[in-house]
């Protein structure tokens, strides 16, 4: 069974990603870049299509955020 | 400043003055900055005379530039001063990245051996003028080093350049086949040609602080995101020569310029980061913003810009200092093949072409880095902080996390000028890259480094077996046409009566760095770029190649 990638899937153009990703927020206020997150999330989750990797995501992703959604480093 | 001793460089009355300009000069070379000095050293070794103008009598105020990557310390090593500059620099190549008071993170930068130069050196900026200028007066007929002579005026025309000079004791006229301007970010004479300047304002404020410490701090770069022990956004650590350490402390936009330059107030900051027991001494500090900028074109008529003058980067990634000699490097050897008839001034606007690349290249970094170190809004904040929580358990996450992506050698493949590879050489050292070195030994059996024999002019790097091969070679060498082309032969073992200079390649790293087996040929540009490469010894395609460069691409 395949795990939750770990290691770079950018073929090192990790950078280049982040940009993309910083820009696509640009103009946008808070609710907007919420609508922006939420979107892209539903698109590359669908992309990658296989549930167990999904759960495998979100339960990584929510690890450290307390039930009031504390910041990761405030938990430590 | 405690741990450096300023020498006053004497000012000369130039003969100059009150009469006529005098003869013309083929370069004058204005700022005696690491830029402007190594472009007067690289001249000169190709026979060519500059006169080299400096507004100010000492070297560097403030340790500046202290990050020296590896392929600058390359081309240092063909200038003749990197000896000095290994011995006295810190040598280091490991990068630790810190979120809060946890190491997420090390990098290495320099992972295999078999290099003559590290990843990187840390050297105070006016060490390193320091020694550029007593190796360029190992020059006295061809550098003459002008102190306190100012430029405020440059006339262009066709076929050269004017410039008005001021001394202490009035100003004169120069006149010059090429003006090479290699002074600084607020460059003079950008300026005075009213040359605009555009790029982009960050909106952060940093303060440095070198402080001379009684701690064994690593030789790593250490890089803290949000430290627990100052206020700021970021702390950057770097360990210089003399105990003397520089601390970057990222202060936020509505800092207090003013307030944090107080040496005191900085010292407050310091000791935050040294603890209470450590004996500190202040050396220098500065607050600064910076901009990612560049002019449109570095070649304008017979105006060359060369360094901080034609492009500026934020000094996270250590481009800025090293860009510039990356600049010298391209430049000089143009310069000098142009100045003596030997090729076209096209061959000088490639450097044009290249360098703005390269510029593009250490701005684009530099920019990536701030944005991720200074985010703007709520959300960039949560991608970044996303990025840092990820980056202890997910190495793609490191990835992301970026804290300065370090100079390294800009790559020229596919540029006009470079002969197309045929593949049937193995290897990365594709035309257009610049060589890696490796370790050789003499027919003697003493220790040398490739790169040490590659360089300074046109170089055919040929893999040979024995005897038979090089025989066939030497016949052919008249048959390419390179007038003052070098040959040198690389074996397996020592055949010891080759008709070429050989090398002996008993590690066999410069075979797997370069796909050498017998038969491969490489010609190797005088600034160590990789022209063309071939499977077998093929003087048209050597001839062709050359003739393609010295054209600037243009056959």
């Amino acid at each position: 069974m395949t795990h939750l990638r770990r290691d770079d899937g950018f073929g090192g153009r990790g950078d280049e990603f982040y940009e993309q990703l910083v820009a696509a927020h640009r103009g946008l206020d808070e609710a907007g870049s919420g609508a922006l997150n939420a979107r892209l999330v539903l698109l590359l989750a669908n992309h990658v299509g296989d549930l167990a990797i999904v759960a495998e995501a979100i339960a990584t992703a929510r690890r450290g955020l307390g039930a009031q959604g504390t910041a990761p480093d405030q938990e430590r | 400043m405690g741990t450096y001793q300023y020498k006053q460089y004497p000012y000369r009355r130039p003969a100059e003055l009150g009469r006529d300009p005098g003869a013309r000069r083929a370069v004058v070379i204005v700022g005696a900055g690491p830029v402007g000095l190594a472009a007067a050293i690289d001249l000169a070794l190709q026979g060519i005379g500059v006169v080299v103008l400096d507004d100010n009598d000492v070297v560097s105020v403030g340790s500046r530039a202290i990050c020296w990557a590896k392929r600058t310390l390359e081309i240092f090593d063909r200038l003749g001063v990197a000896e000095r500059l290994l011995a006295k620099g810190v040598t280091w190549q490991v990068g630790r990245v810190y979120h809060r008071d946890r190491e997420l993170y090390r990098f290495d930068l320099l992972p295999e051996g078999g290099h003559k130069m590290p990843a990187f050196i840390n050297l105070q900026q006016y060490y390193v003028e320091e020694y550029l200028v007593e190796r360029a007066r190992e020059f006295p007929g061809l550098i003459d080093l002008r102190w306190k002579n100012r430029v405020v005026g440059v006339e262009r025309a066709a076929d050269g350049v004017a410039v008005t000079v001021e001394t202490p004791d009035g100003r004169y006229r120069l006149e010059a086949d090429w003006l090479i301007a290699a002074d600084g970010a607020k460059s003079s004479v950008r300026t005075l040609l009213g040359l605009p300047f555009e790029g982009h304002t960050f909106e952060e404020k940093f303060l440095i602080v070198d402080v001379r410490l009684d701690a064994d701090y690593p030789s790593d770069r250490r890089f803290w995101f949000q430290p627990t022990f100052d206020p700021g956004q970021s702390v950057l650590i770097h360990r210089q020569p003399d105990n003397v350490f520089r601390i970057d402390f990222q202060l936020g936009w509505d800092a207090d310029a003013e307030a944090e330059r107080d040496p005191e107030h900085a010292m407050q900051r310091v000791r935050r980061v040294v603890g209470p027991d450590v004996r500190c001494e202040y050396e220098w500090c500065s607050v600064y913003t910076f901009r990612c900028a560049r002019l449109k074109r570095f070649v304008e008529g017979r105006v060359l810009f060369a360094g901080d003058s034609a492009h500026v980067v934020s000094p996270f990634g250590a481009r800025g200092g090293n860009g510039g000699v990356q600049d010298v490097d391209n430049l000089c050897w143009k310069l000098a093949r142009v100045l003596r008839g030997e090729a076209p001034a096209e061959l000088v606007a490639s450097y044009d072409r290249e360098r703005v690349h390269g510029a593009d290249e250490n701005i684009l970094n530099s920019s990536r880095t701030t944005a991720f170190m200074t985010p703007k809004t709520a959300v960039e904040r949560q991608l970044r902080d996303g990025v840092l929580a990820l980056a202890a358990d997910f190495p793609f996450a490191r990835g992301l996390v970026n804290s300065g992506r370090l100079s390294k050698p800009c790559h020229l493949q596919g540029f006009a000028g470079f002969a197309a590879d045929d593949g049937s050489v193995a290897g990365p050292m594709r035309p257009g890259v610049p060589c890696d070195d490796a370790p050789v030994t003499g027919v003697d059996g003493r220790a040398t480094w490739l790169l040490n024999h590659l360089g300074g002019r046109p170089t055919a790097l040929v893999f040979v077996a024995d005897r038979r091969d090089a025989a066939a070679i030497e016949r052919t060498i008249a048959a390419c046409g390179i007038a003052d082309l070098a040959v040198v032969a690389l074996t397996d073992r020592p055949c010891g009566d080759l008709p070429l200079p050989e090398l002996v390649d008993r590690e066999g790293l410069t075979r797997a760095r370069y796909g050498g087996r017998t038969g491969v040929t490489y010609l190797i540009r005088p600034d160590q770029h990789v022209l063309g490469r071939w499977g077998e010894w093929n003087p048209a395609a050597l001839g062709a190649a050359w003739r393609l460069c010295l054209g600037g691409g243009k056959a």
